[in-house]
Protein backbone atom coordinates (compact mmCIF):
# COMPACT_ATOMS: atom_id res chain seq x y z
CA UNK A 1 0.00 0.00 0.00
CA UNK A 2 2.59 2.25 1.22
CA UNK A 3 6.39 2.10 0.36
CA UNK A 4 9.17 4.37 1.80
CA UNK A 5 12.16 3.37 -0.10
CA UNK A 6 15.43 4.86 1.44
CA UNK A 7 14.41 8.99 2.50
CA UNK A 8 16.45 10.69 3.88
CA UNK A 9 15.71 14.71 3.98
CA UNK A 10 18.07 17.16 4.98
CA UNK A 11 17.13 20.85 5.85
CA UNK A 12 20.46 22.85 5.84
CA UNK A 13 22.89 20.36 5.84
CA UNK A 14 21.54 18.80 8.91
CA UNK A 15 19.31 15.45 8.09
CA UNK A 16 16.08 15.27 9.49
CA UNK A 17 14.96 11.95 8.29
CA UNK A 18 18.41 9.35 7.29
CA UNK A 19 18.00 6.57 4.84
CA UNK A 20 14.22 5.47 6.13
CA UNK A 21 12.67 2.45 4.47
CA UNK A 22 9.41 1.18 5.65
CA UNK A 23 5.93 -0.70 4.18
CA UNK A 24 2.77 -0.17 5.49
CA UNK A 25 0.45 -2.71 4.55
CA UNK A 26 -3.57 -1.79 3.92
CA UNK A 27 -5.96 -1.75 7.33
CA UNK A 28 -2.74 -0.98 9.78
CA UNK A 29 -3.29 1.35 12.71
CA UNK A 30 0.70 2.49 12.86
CA UNK A 31 1.77 4.91 15.31
CA UNK A 32 5.26 6.94 14.62
CA UNK A 33 6.29 7.22 18.07
CA UNK A 34 10.06 9.38 18.77
CA UNK A 35 11.31 12.29 20.85
CA UNK A 36 10.88 15.58 20.04
CA UNK A 37 13.00 16.34 17.01
CA UNK A 38 13.02 12.82 16.04
CA UNK A 39 11.45 13.43 12.65
CA UNK A 40 7.89 12.49 13.22
CA UNK A 41 6.46 14.99 11.67
CA UNK A 42 8.80 15.46 8.44
CA UNK A 43 7.95 11.64 7.50
CA UNK A 44 4.77 12.42 7.42
CA UNK A 45 5.06 15.55 5.56
CA UNK A 46 6.98 14.48 3.28
CA UNK A 47 4.32 11.23 3.29
CA UNK A 48 1.51 14.07 2.07
CA UNK A 49 3.68 16.10 -0.98
CA UNK A 50 4.12 19.03 1.23
CA UNK A 51 7.80 18.66 1.69
CA UNK A 52 10.01 17.27 -1.30
CA UNK A 53 12.50 14.72 0.17
CA UNK A 54 15.83 14.90 -0.40
CA UNK A 55 16.91 11.53 -1.13
CA UNK A 56 14.48 8.63 -1.59
CA UNK A 57 11.01 7.55 -3.06
CA UNK A 58 7.27 7.46 -1.60
CA UNK A 59 5.06 5.12 -3.11
CA UNK A 60 1.36 5.04 -2.35
CA UNK A 61 -0.23 2.33 -4.33
CA UNK A 62 2.56 2.69 -6.89
CA UNK A 63 1.41 6.48 -7.07
CA UNK A 64 4.92 8.43 -6.21
CA UNK A 65 4.10 11.19 -4.69
CA UNK A 66 5.85 13.67 -5.61
CA UNK A 67 5.50 13.13 -9.75
CA UNK A 68 1.87 11.37 -9.47
CA UNK A 69 1.31 14.17 -6.76
CA UNK A 70 -2.83 14.82 -7.38
CA UNK A 71 -3.49 11.42 -7.94
CA UNK A 72 -1.35 10.19 -4.14
CA UNK A 73 -3.32 13.24 -2.82
CA UNK A 74 -6.55 11.93 -3.85
CA UNK A 75 -5.72 8.66 -1.48
CA UNK A 76 -4.54 10.57 1.23
CA UNK A 77 -6.56 12.56 3.94
CA UNK A 78 -3.93 14.53 6.23
CA UNK A 79 -4.14 16.57 9.46
CA UNK A 80 -0.91 18.38 10.43
CA UNK A 81 -0.59 19.47 13.76
CA UNK A 82 -1.93 21.38 15.85
CA UNK A 83 -4.90 21.36 13.00
CA UNK A 84 -3.74 24.87 11.10
CA UNK A 85 -7.73 25.59 9.48
CA UNK A 86 -8.82 28.61 8.10
CA UNK A 87 -9.53 30.89 10.76
CA UNK A 88 -12.07 32.95 9.61
CA UNK A 89 -14.90 30.59 7.67
CA UNK A 90 -17.62 28.94 9.19
CA UNK A 91 -17.21 25.47 10.28
CA UNK A 92 -20.20 24.81 7.64
CA UNK A 93 -18.47 26.66 4.66
CA UNK A 94 -14.84 25.00 5.35
CA UNK A 95 -16.09 21.67 5.15
CA UNK A 96 -18.18 22.84 1.64
CA UNK A 97 -15.11 24.21 -0.01
CA UNK A 98 -13.43 21.09 1.51
CA UNK A 99 -16.26 18.76 -0.31
CA UNK A 100 -15.62 20.98 -3.22
CA UNK A 101 -11.88 20.32 -3.18
CA UNK A 102 -12.61 16.40 -3.15
CA UNK A 103 -14.90 16.15 -5.69
CA UNK A 104 -17.74 15.56 -3.64
CA UNK A 105 -20.81 15.40 -5.53
CA UNK A 106 -23.28 18.12 -4.89
CA UNK A 107 -26.50 15.26 -4.59
CA UNK A 108 -23.87 13.48 -2.03
CA UNK A 109 -22.60 16.45 -0.17
CA UNK A 110 -25.38 17.29 2.50
CA UNK A 111 -25.59 13.26 3.14
CA UNK A 112 -21.43 13.17 3.51
CA UNK A 113 -21.04 16.34 5.61
CA UNK A 114 -23.78 15.13 8.46
CA UNK A 115 -22.03 11.51 8.80
CA UNK A 116 -18.93 13.34 8.99
CA UNK A 117 -20.36 15.96 11.68
CA UNK A 118 -21.97 12.94 13.54
CA UNK A 119 -18.84 10.90 13.43
CA UNK A 120 -16.28 13.54 14.37
CA UNK A 121 -19.02 15.04 17.09
CA UNK A 122 -19.30 18.98 15.81
CA UNK A 123 -22.79 18.91 14.72
CA UNK A 124 -23.50 21.82 17.47
CA UNK A 125 -20.76 23.79 15.98
CA UNK A 126 -21.49 23.96 12.59
CA UNK A 127 -23.17 27.00 12.30
CA UNK A 128 -19.73 29.07 14.00
CA UNK A 129 -16.96 30.54 13.19
CA UNK A 130 -13.65 28.51 13.18
CA UNK A 131 -11.68 31.21 15.01
CA UNK A 132 -14.44 30.79 18.20
CA UNK A 133 -13.75 27.09 18.60
CA UNK A 134 -12.17 25.46 21.09
CA UNK A 135 -8.85 23.79 20.26
CA UNK A 136 -10.99 20.68 20.83
CA UNK A 137 -13.51 21.40 18.17
CA UNK A 138 -11.01 22.58 15.98
CA UNK A 139 -9.19 19.20 16.27
CA UNK A 140 -12.14 17.48 15.40
CA UNK A 141 -13.01 19.74 12.22
CA UNK A 142 -9.68 18.77 10.70
CA UNK A 143 -10.29 15.09 11.29
CA UNK A 144 -13.51 15.65 9.46
CA UNK A 145 -11.74 17.66 6.76
CA UNK A 146 -9.03 14.64 6.39
CA UNK A 147 -12.14 12.43 6.47
CA UNK A 148 -13.93 13.93 3.95
CA UNK A 149 -13.14 11.98 0.90
CA UNK A 150 -13.26 8.68 2.52
CA UNK A 151 -9.28 8.45 1.74
CA UNK A 152 -7.85 4.84 1.76
CA UNK A 153 -5.15 6.69 4.30
CA UNK A 154 -5.26 8.86 7.01
CA UNK A 155 -2.20 10.90 8.39
CA UNK A 156 -2.68 12.61 11.30
CA UNK A 157 0.10 14.44 12.81
CA UNK A 158 -0.07 14.25 16.69
CA UNK A 159 -3.89 14.61 17.04
CA UNK A 160 -4.66 14.45 20.52
CA UNK A 161 -1.53 17.13 21.22
CA UNK A 162 -3.14 19.25 23.77
CA UNK A 163 -6.88 17.88 24.21
CA UNK A 164 -8.43 17.37 27.51
CA UNK A 165 -8.69 13.59 28.63
CA UNK A 166 -11.87 12.84 27.94
CA UNK A 167 -11.27 14.65 24.36
CA UNK A 168 -8.02 12.62 23.76
CA UNK A 169 -10.07 9.15 24.79
CA UNK A 170 -12.87 10.20 21.88
CA UNK A 171 -10.43 10.95 19.27
CA UNK A 172 -8.77 8.17 20.08
CA UNK A 173 -11.96 6.05 19.81
CA UNK A 174 -12.53 7.82 16.34
CA UNK A 175 -9.09 6.18 15.19
CA UNK A 176 -9.70 3.26 15.99
CA UNK A 177 -12.99 2.94 14.60
CA UNK A 178 -11.63 4.48 11.25
CA UNK A 179 -8.74 2.05 11.60
CA UNK A 180 -11.28 -1.23 11.42
CA UNK A 181 -11.38 -0.18 7.71
CA UNK A 182 -8.56 2.18 6.84
CA UNK A 183 -4.93 2.37 7.25
CA UNK A 184 -4.34 5.05 9.70
CA UNK A 185 -0.66 6.61 10.39
CA UNK A 186 -0.61 8.82 13.18
CA UNK A 187 2.71 10.11 15.11
CA UNK A 188 2.29 11.02 18.71
CA UNK A 189 5.21 11.15 22.02
CA UNK A 190 2.36 9.92 23.99
CA UNK A 191 2.74 6.11 24.58
CA UNK A 192 -0.13 4.90 25.94
CA UNK A 193 -1.91 6.21 23.41
CA UNK A 194 0.17 4.40 20.89
CA UNK A 195 -0.33 1.08 23.15
CA UNK A 196 -4.16 1.82 23.42
CA UNK A 197 -4.77 2.10 19.62
CA UNK A 198 -2.24 0.77 17.40
CA UNK A 199 -1.17 -2.10 15.40
CA UNK A 200 1.89 -1.29 15.28
CA UNK A 201 4.21 1.01 16.55
CA UNK A 202 7.57 2.82 14.78
CA UNK A 203 9.88 4.38 16.93
CA UNK A 204 12.11 6.59 15.46
CA UNK A 205 15.38 8.41 16.79
CA UNK A 206 17.17 11.40 15.25
CA UNK A 207 15.75 10.25 11.54
CA UNK A 208 15.78 6.55 11.99
CA UNK A 209 13.86 3.47 13.02
CA UNK A 210 14.80 1.98 16.25
CA UNK A 211 12.30 -0.37 16.56
CA UNK A 212 9.46 -1.43 14.43
CA UNK A 213 6.22 -4.35 15.41
CA UNK A 214 3.39 -4.70 17.32
CA UNK A 215 3.31 -3.70 21.10
CA UNK A 216 3.40 -7.24 21.95
CA UNK A 217 6.56 -7.83 19.21
CA UNK A 218 8.42 -4.43 20.59
CA UNK A 219 8.10 -5.74 24.53
CA UNK A 220 9.14 -9.71 24.12
CA UNK A 221 11.64 -8.29 22.00
CA UNK A 222 13.41 -6.58 25.26
CA UNK A 223 11.99 -9.37 27.40
CA UNK A 224 15.60 -10.55 28.21
CA UNK A 225 16.71 -7.75 30.66
CA UNK A 226 14.06 -7.87 33.81
CA UNK A 227 14.42 -6.86 36.56
CA UNK A 228 13.09 -9.21 40.14
CA UNK A 229 12.64 -7.70 43.28
CA UNK A 230 12.52 -10.26 46.44
CA UNK A 231 11.89 -9.97 50.29
CA UNK A 232 13.61 -13.23 51.64
CA UNK A 233 12.67 -13.40 55.81
CA UNK A 234 14.94 -15.54 58.06
CA UNK A 235 18.46 -15.65 55.96
CA UNK A 236 21.66 -13.20 56.83
CA UNK A 237 22.21 -10.78 53.53
CA UNK A 238 25.69 -12.56 52.28
CA UNK A 239 23.71 -15.89 52.11
CA UNK A 240 21.06 -14.54 50.17
CA UNK A 241 23.55 -13.12 47.89
CA UNK A 242 25.63 -16.28 47.65
CA UNK A 243 22.83 -18.47 47.00
CA UNK A 244 21.09 -16.36 44.38
CA UNK A 245 24.71 -15.32 42.40
CA UNK A 246 24.25 -19.26 42.07
CA UNK A 247 21.87 -19.08 39.67
CA UNK A 248 22.19 -18.84 36.17
CA UNK A 249 21.05 -15.74 34.22
CA UNK A 250 21.75 -13.49 36.84
CA UNK A 251 23.64 -10.60 36.00
CA UNK A 252 23.48 -8.06 38.93
CA UNK A 253 22.97 -8.60 42.10
CA UNK A 254 22.32 -6.23 44.96
CA UNK A 255 20.97 -7.31 48.85
CA UNK A 256 20.40 -5.27 51.84
CA UNK A 257 18.97 -5.49 55.26
CA UNK A 258 19.35 -7.97 57.90
CA UNK A 259 17.52 -11.65 59.10
CA UNK A 260 14.13 -10.10 59.81
CA UNK A 261 13.59 -9.23 55.42
CA UNK A 262 16.53 -8.78 53.23
CA UNK A 263 15.80 -7.08 50.13
CA UNK A 264 17.33 -8.12 46.85
CA UNK A 265 17.26 -6.24 43.64
CA UNK A 266 18.22 -8.91 40.34
CA UNK A 267 18.81 -8.48 36.38
CA UNK A 268 18.50 -10.82 35.00
CA UNK A 269 18.18 -11.88 31.30
CA UNK A 270 15.95 -14.96 31.17
CA UNK A 271 12.89 -16.03 33.36
CA UNK A 272 14.10 -17.77 36.61
CA UNK A 273 11.33 -17.28 39.26
CA UNK A 274 11.48 -20.74 39.64
CA UNK A 275 15.13 -20.86 40.48
CA UNK A 276 15.01 -18.68 43.22
CA UNK A 277 12.23 -19.99 45.04
CA UNK A 278 14.01 -23.31 44.96
CA UNK A 279 17.10 -22.06 45.89
CA UNK A 280 15.54 -19.42 48.71
CA UNK A 281 13.67 -22.73 49.75
CA UNK A 282 16.92 -24.98 49.75
CA UNK A 283 18.85 -22.22 51.91
CA UNK A 284 15.65 -22.27 54.64
CA UNK A 285 14.71 -18.63 53.87
CA UNK A 286 11.40 -17.83 53.82
CA UNK A 287 10.01 -15.97 50.59
CA UNK A 288 7.88 -12.92 51.81
CA UNK A 289 7.51 -11.23 48.30
CA UNK A 290 8.77 -11.82 44.72
CA UNK A 291 7.75 -9.71 41.81
CA UNK A 292 8.99 -9.28 38.28
CA UNK A 293 8.93 -5.79 36.86
CA UNK A 294 7.11 -6.04 33.51
CA UNK A 295 8.64 -4.16 30.90
CA UNK A 296 6.10 -1.09 30.09
CA UNK A 297 6.73 0.84 26.45
CA UNK A 298 7.74 3.76 28.32
CA UNK A 299 11.43 1.64 29.02
CA UNK A 300 11.45 0.06 25.64
CA UNK A 301 10.85 4.01 24.41
CA UNK A 302 13.57 5.07 26.85
CA UNK A 303 15.97 2.57 26.08
CA UNK A 304 15.65 3.12 22.33
CA UNK A 305 15.97 6.83 22.40
CA UNK A 306 18.00 7.40 25.74
CA UNK A 307 20.95 8.29 23.17
CA UNK A 308 18.53 11.29 22.00
CA UNK A 309 18.11 12.40 25.54
CA UNK A 310 21.79 13.31 26.27
CA UNK B 1 -4.24 22.65 -14.39
CA UNK B 2 -7.62 21.96 -14.17
CA UNK B 3 -10.65 24.59 -14.19
CA UNK B 4 -12.61 22.90 -11.44
CA UNK B 5 -9.74 23.45 -9.11
CA UNK B 6 -9.08 27.35 -9.87
CA UNK B 7 -12.83 28.05 -9.86
CA UNK B 8 -13.13 26.36 -6.49
CA UNK B 9 -10.04 28.08 -4.52
CA UNK B 10 -11.34 31.32 -7.10
CA UNK B 11 -14.56 30.85 -4.84
CA UNK B 12 -13.04 30.39 -1.58
CA UNK B 13 -10.62 33.19 -1.37
CA UNK B 14 -13.49 35.38 -3.23
CA UNK B 15 -15.59 34.93 -0.63
CA UNK B 16 -13.32 35.00 2.23
CA UNK B 17 -11.44 38.22 1.83
CA UNK B 18 -15.02 39.87 2.61
CA UNK B 19 -15.43 38.16 5.86
CA UNK B 20 -13.05 40.38 7.48
CA UNK B 21 -13.01 43.60 7.59
CA UNK B 22 -10.07 44.44 5.54
CA UNK B 23 -11.89 44.19 2.48
CA UNK B 24 -14.15 46.74 3.28
CA UNK B 25 -11.83 48.98 4.83
CA UNK B 26 -9.16 49.10 1.82
CA UNK B 27 -12.11 49.78 -0.60
CA UNK B 28 -13.54 52.80 1.82
CA UNK B 29 -10.06 54.23 1.64
CA UNK B 30 -9.90 53.69 -2.23
CA UNK B 31 -13.23 55.26 -2.70
CA UNK B 32 -12.65 58.05 -0.32
CA UNK B 33 -9.14 59.00 -1.33
CA UNK B 34 -10.23 58.89 -5.48
CA UNK B 35 -13.12 60.12 -5.08
CA UNK B 36 -11.64 63.10 -3.02
CA UNK B 37 -8.57 64.12 -5.86
CA UNK B 38 -10.69 63.51 -8.77
CA UNK B 39 -13.38 65.86 -7.55
CA UNK B 40 -12.00 68.38 -5.88
CA UNK B 41 -9.96 69.78 -9.52
CA UNK B 42 -12.70 68.22 -11.48
CA UNK B 43 -15.06 71.55 -11.71
CA UNK B 44 -11.18 73.84 -12.01
CA UNK B 45 -10.46 71.99 -15.46
CA UNK B 46 -14.30 72.39 -16.51
CA UNK B 47 -13.54 69.16 -18.85
CA UNK B 48 -16.78 66.68 -19.21
CA UNK B 49 -14.00 63.77 -19.10
CA UNK B 50 -12.19 61.29 -16.58
CA UNK B 51 -8.43 61.90 -17.53
CA UNK B 52 -7.52 63.12 -14.40
CA UNK B 53 -9.04 60.07 -12.43
CA UNK B 54 -7.46 57.64 -14.90
CA UNK B 55 -4.20 60.21 -14.45
CA UNK B 56 -4.59 59.49 -10.87
CA UNK B 57 -5.09 55.23 -10.94
CA UNK B 58 -2.10 53.98 -10.95
CA UNK B 59 -0.38 55.76 -8.68
CA UNK B 60 -3.73 54.77 -6.09
CA UNK B 61 -3.15 51.49 -7.00
CA UNK B 62 0.13 50.81 -5.97
CA UNK B 63 -0.75 51.39 -2.72
CA UNK B 64 -4.29 49.98 -2.32
CA UNK B 65 -3.78 46.79 -4.77
CA UNK B 66 -0.36 45.34 -2.09
CA UNK B 67 -2.60 45.68 0.76
CA UNK B 68 -5.05 43.35 -1.06
CA UNK B 69 -2.82 40.76 -1.91
CA UNK B 70 -0.25 40.91 0.68
CA UNK B 71 -1.77 38.38 3.07
CA UNK B 72 -2.55 36.25 0.24
CA UNK B 73 -0.02 33.53 0.93
CA UNK B 74 2.24 35.16 3.68
CA UNK B 75 -1.19 34.29 6.01
CA UNK B 76 -1.90 30.96 4.83
CA UNK B 77 2.45 30.41 5.92
CA UNK B 78 1.68 32.51 9.10
CA UNK B 79 -1.32 30.24 10.25
CA UNK B 80 -0.07 26.75 9.00
CA UNK B 81 -2.83 26.16 6.67
CA UNK B 82 -0.56 26.31 3.50
CA UNK B 83 0.71 22.86 4.64
CA UNK B 84 -3.50 21.55 4.25
CA UNK B 85 -3.84 23.53 1.17
CA UNK B 86 -1.07 21.97 -0.68
CA UNK B 87 -1.62 18.39 0.29
CA UNK B 88 -5.10 18.74 -0.92
CA UNK B 89 -5.73 17.05 -4.42
CA UNK B 90 -4.79 20.73 -6.13
CA UNK B 91 -1.85 21.36 -8.03
CA UNK B 92 0.09 24.49 -7.02
CA UNK B 93 -0.69 26.06 -10.49
CA UNK B 94 -4.41 26.29 -9.77
CA UNK B 95 -4.16 27.50 -6.12
CA UNK B 96 -1.72 30.19 -7.82
CA UNK B 97 -4.21 31.08 -10.56
CA UNK B 98 -7.20 31.04 -8.34
CA UNK B 99 -5.92 32.94 -5.51
CA UNK B 100 -5.02 35.65 -8.86
CA UNK B 101 -8.32 35.80 -9.68
CA UNK B 102 -9.71 35.99 -6.62
CA UNK B 103 -7.45 39.18 -5.72
CA UNK B 104 -8.41 40.54 -8.74
CA UNK B 105 -11.86 40.09 -9.33
CA UNK B 106 -12.19 42.13 -5.71
CA UNK B 107 -9.73 44.78 -6.98
CA UNK B 108 -12.25 44.69 -10.17
CA UNK B 109 -15.13 44.78 -7.37
CA UNK B 110 -13.37 47.94 -5.82
CA UNK B 111 -12.90 49.93 -8.84
CA UNK B 112 -16.51 49.15 -10.24
CA UNK B 113 -18.41 51.82 -8.04
CA UNK B 114 -16.22 54.69 -9.57
CA UNK B 115 -18.29 53.98 -12.72
CA UNK B 116 -21.09 56.32 -11.08
CA UNK B 117 -18.52 59.14 -11.79
CA UNK B 118 -18.27 58.54 -15.54
CA UNK B 119 -22.50 58.01 -15.54
CA UNK B 120 -23.33 61.47 -13.61
CA UNK B 121 -20.48 63.02 -15.52
CA UNK B 122 -22.31 62.11 -18.63
CA UNK B 123 -25.49 63.16 -17.06
CA UNK B 124 -24.27 66.34 -16.64
CA UNK B 125 -22.81 67.23 -20.06
CA UNK B 126 -21.90 64.93 -22.81
CA UNK B 127 -19.25 63.05 -22.63
CA UNK B 128 -16.99 61.10 -24.80
CA UNK B 129 -17.57 57.50 -23.94
CA UNK B 130 -14.86 55.34 -25.83
CA UNK B 131 -11.85 56.99 -23.77
CA UNK B 132 -13.47 56.20 -20.62
CA UNK B 133 -14.45 52.49 -21.74
CA UNK B 134 -10.93 51.78 -22.59
CA UNK B 135 -9.52 53.11 -19.58
CA UNK B 136 -11.41 50.96 -17.68
CA UNK B 137 -10.52 48.59 -19.50
CA UNK B 138 -6.81 49.56 -18.88
CA UNK B 139 -7.68 49.74 -15.88
CA UNK B 140 -8.39 45.94 -15.56
CA UNK B 141 -4.84 45.37 -16.99
CA UNK B 142 -3.06 47.24 -14.85
CA UNK B 143 -4.71 45.94 -11.70
CA UNK B 144 -4.11 42.19 -13.05
CA UNK B 145 -0.36 43.24 -13.37
CA UNK B 146 -0.09 45.05 -9.71
CA UNK B 147 -1.90 42.23 -8.71
CA UNK B 148 0.37 38.97 -9.60
CA UNK B 149 3.24 41.50 -8.37
CA UNK B 150 1.59 41.79 -5.35
CA UNK B 151 1.07 37.52 -5.30
CA UNK B 152 4.58 37.13 -6.18
CA UNK B 153 5.77 39.23 -3.03
CA UNK B 154 3.00 37.19 -0.83
CA UNK B 155 4.67 34.62 -2.00
CA UNK B 156 7.83 35.54 -0.66
CA UNK B 157 7.37 36.34 2.99
CA UNK B 158 5.19 34.85 5.96
CA UNK B 159 5.18 38.12 6.91
CA UNK B 160 2.83 40.73 5.77
CA UNK B 161 4.38 44.22 5.98
CA UNK B 162 7.81 42.45 4.50
CA UNK B 163 5.44 41.88 1.49
CA UNK B 164 3.52 44.41 1.12
CA UNK B 165 6.82 46.94 0.91
CA UNK B 166 8.10 44.38 -1.56
CA UNK B 167 5.15 44.78 -3.73
CA UNK B 168 4.99 48.49 -3.33
CA UNK B 169 8.33 49.31 -4.35
CA UNK B 170 7.64 47.25 -7.25
CA UNK B 171 4.30 48.95 -8.23
CA UNK B 172 5.96 52.47 -7.74
CA UNK B 173 9.10 51.82 -9.37
CA UNK B 174 6.71 50.95 -12.26
CA UNK B 175 4.48 53.87 -11.87
CA UNK B 176 6.70 56.01 -11.41
CA UNK B 177 9.60 55.88 -14.08
CA UNK B 178 8.11 57.31 -16.84
CA UNK B 179 8.30 60.97 -14.39
CA UNK B 180 12.13 60.05 -13.80
CA UNK B 181 13.11 59.93 -17.40
CA UNK B 182 14.99 62.94 -17.33
CA UNK B 183 17.48 61.21 -14.79
CA UNK B 184 18.06 58.35 -17.05
CA UNK B 185 21.47 58.33 -19.32
CA UNK B 186 20.04 58.75 -22.99
CA UNK B 187 20.43 55.60 -24.61
CA UNK B 188 18.24 53.87 -21.78
CA UNK B 189 15.19 55.69 -21.96
CA UNK B 190 13.32 53.88 -24.74
CA UNK B 191 13.93 51.20 -22.44
CA UNK B 192 13.12 52.54 -19.65
CA UNK B 193 9.99 54.57 -20.90
CA UNK B 194 8.85 51.18 -22.22
CA UNK B 195 9.03 49.62 -18.81
CA UNK B 196 6.80 52.30 -16.89
CA UNK B 197 3.36 51.09 -16.54
CA UNK B 198 2.06 54.46 -17.00
CA UNK B 199 3.29 54.45 -20.51
CA UNK B 200 1.09 51.33 -21.84
CA UNK B 201 -1.72 53.04 -19.25
CA UNK B 202 -1.99 56.61 -20.82
CA UNK B 203 -2.57 54.96 -24.22
CA UNK B 204 -5.43 53.17 -22.94
CA UNK B 205 -6.75 56.60 -21.33
CA UNK B 206 -5.68 58.32 -24.80
CA UNK B 207 -8.47 55.92 -26.27
CA UNK B 208 -5.79 53.75 -27.88
CA UNK B 209 -6.18 49.82 -28.15
CA UNK B 210 -2.76 49.07 -29.01
CA UNK B 211 -1.57 45.26 -28.58
CA UNK B 212 1.73 46.38 -27.70
CA UNK B 213 0.41 47.56 -24.33
CA UNK B 214 -1.69 44.44 -23.75
CA UNK B 215 1.54 42.48 -24.51
CA UNK B 216 2.90 44.45 -21.62
CA UNK B 217 0.25 44.13 -19.00
CA UNK B 218 0.26 40.10 -20.05
CA UNK B 219 3.62 39.54 -19.63
CA UNK B 220 4.09 41.03 -16.13
CA UNK B 221 0.86 38.85 -14.83
CA UNK B 222 2.66 35.72 -16.54
CA UNK B 223 6.08 36.08 -15.12
CA UNK B 224 4.72 37.34 -11.54
CA UNK B 225 2.42 34.36 -11.93
CA UNK B 226 5.03 31.92 -13.07
CA UNK B 227 7.61 33.40 -10.00
CA UNK B 228 4.79 32.75 -7.60
CA UNK B 229 4.34 29.70 -8.80
CA UNK B 230 7.91 28.70 -8.84
CA UNK B 231 8.45 30.10 -5.40
CA UNK B 232 5.17 27.81 -4.19
CA UNK B 233 6.71 24.88 -5.47
CA UNK B 234 10.28 25.37 -3.31
CA UNK B 235 8.45 26.94 -0.84
CA UNK B 236 9.37 24.14 2.39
Amino acid sequence: MISIQNLTKYFDNVSAVKNMSLEIPEGQILGILGPNGAGKSTTLRILTGYLPPSEGTILINGLDVRDQSIQAKNLLGYLPESSPIYQNMLVYDYLDYISQVRNIPQNEKLKRLKELSALCGIEKVMHKSISTLSKGYKQRVGLALAMMSDPKILVLDEPTSGLDPNQIVEIRSIIKEIGKEKTVIFSTHILQEAEATCDRIVILNKGKIVADGSVEDLKSSQQEEQKIHLIIKGSDPEMVKKTLSEIDGVTQLECSGDESGVEATLDVIRDVREEIYLAVKSSKGILLELHQERKSLEHIFKSLTAEGIQ
Amino acid sequence: MKTKAINTVFKREFRSSFFSPVAYIIMTIFLVITGWLFFSTFFLTGRADMRNFFQLLPLILTFIIPAITMGVFSEEYKSGSFEILVTLPLGRGDIVLGKFLAALSLSITMILPTVCYAISISAISGMDWGPVFLSYVGTIFLAGAYTAIGIFSSSLSQNQIVAFIISVAICFFLSIIDKMLVLIPGFLVGFFQYLGSNYHFDSFSKGILDSRDIVYFLSFIIIALYGSYLINLEKK
